[in-house]
């Protein structure tokens, strides 16, 4: 079977992903601890992260309508999302958190309110470009994975 | 000399993020730790056999976690309640706890919040996001809380027989009188750090 065609589509696709600035080292490393003990330990841990962090961002917009003052709290939940998003290595993500918190800083409640729509449009846009590229891992298959030759 | 059969160390992580505990779960155990995670402070005292002031034996708990000695707690600085540096203090006033090493993780490169934690106890401070490198560190902390460990129970024996000997008198006489204490213990092992795991749940 001629996976090359596959292969070179995820080897572009990861490539982008990290030019682009959606991905950063940290997801190497995730990537690297991934074998047959756990196949899928990418993909859980990812999905795990996408789990938390769509509650952290239903959590963070309620806090900007309830509690609009307590910049403690928006910035005790952005520091949540800011965490895990770093564990994933997911560099756009953690960038626009650190904006969040400046503006949390500087108690620019206006500012929060911008970020949060950016963290928004990060949290969806980079979903979809994970699950395009687990979905592509998944059709070459868990010993072709393990091979990493695309790195 | 029973080496073939050692039994792997065993590491409490604490972390209230999901994400977060799937991966230092997965980091110990590519680095050949048993795991144990929980997602918070007051969840790790009550797995180590605390509950808060009062030490009354954990109901909740399996019969056989209270046969798993921890060997080293590894524990997120920033959660909610209880943080790592409060969960830190509460293990180094435990008499029975104290002398398991404590690693602080935080994602903030804090100096002071560093410092804090080290002059509490804590054996290491790691920056997150944790790294396999930062897993070669914590078998060192866990050999060096044994050697302790076993310094204090040759210490208590020695007492115990009377004898005025001084443990540590020069030569190969005496460390080869270790060696071998330190190798018949290697096949004790358990037996040895049982003991002192069961009092801090019979308190």
């Amino acid at each position: 079977m001629d996976y090359s065609n596959l292969r070179r589509q995820i080897f572009s696709m990861k490539k982008s992903l990290f030019d682009q600035g959606y991905l950063d080292e940290q997801f190497n490393q995730l990537e690297e601890l991934q074998d047959d003990s756990s196949p899928n330990f990418v993909e859980e841990v990812v999905a795990l992260f996408f789990k938390d962090s769509s509650r952290l961002l239903t959590n963070i917009e309620q806090a900007l309508e309830k509690y609009p003052q307590d910049f403690y709290r928006l910035d005790s939940l952005v520091h949540q999302f800011k965490g895990s998003g770093s564990s994933i290595g997911a560099l756009r993500m953690k960038n626009e958190c650190s904006m969040f918190k400046a503006h949390c800083s500087d108690r620019n409640l206006e500012g929060c309110r911008r970020s949060l729509q950016k963290m928004k449009r990060e949290h969806a846009t980079l979903k979809q470009k994970l699950e395009t590229y687990f979905q592509l891992l998944r059709q070459v298959g868990p010993r072709e994975r393990a091979v990493n030759s695309w790195k | 000399m029973a080496v073939a059969t050692e039994t792997p160390f065993h590491v409490l992580a604490v972390d209230d993020s999901l994400p977060d505990r799937k991966l230092i779960e997965r980091l110990l155990k590519t680095s050949s730790f048993q795991v144990t995670t929980v997602d918070s402070g007051s969840k790790a005292l009550e797995f180590l056999g605390i509950h808060g002031e009062d030490s009354s034996p954990p109901v909740s708990v399996h019969e056989d976690q209270l046969e798993v000695a921890v060997n080293l707690i590894i524990t997120d600085y920033c959660m909610p309640g209880m943080t790592g540096y409060d969960l830190l203090k509460k293990i180094k006033e435990s008499t029975s706890l104290r002398d398991i090493p404590v690693v602080i993780m935080s994602s903030e490169n804090i100096p002071s919040r560093i410092n804090r934690c080290l002059e509490e106890g804590a054996d290491e401070f790691f920056l997150k996001p944790v790294r396999l490198s930062d897993m070669s560190k914590l078998k060192p902390h866990i050999l060096k809380s044994r050697c302790k460990e076993h310094y204090h129970q040759e210490q208590h024996q020695q007492s115990d027989s009377s004898s005025n000997e001084c443990s540590n008198t020069t030569n190969s006489s005496s460390s080869s009188s270790d060696n071998s204490n330190s190798r018949k213990r290697k096949a004790e092992d358990n037996e040895e750090v049982l003991p002192q795991t069961n009092r801090s749940r019979h308190n």
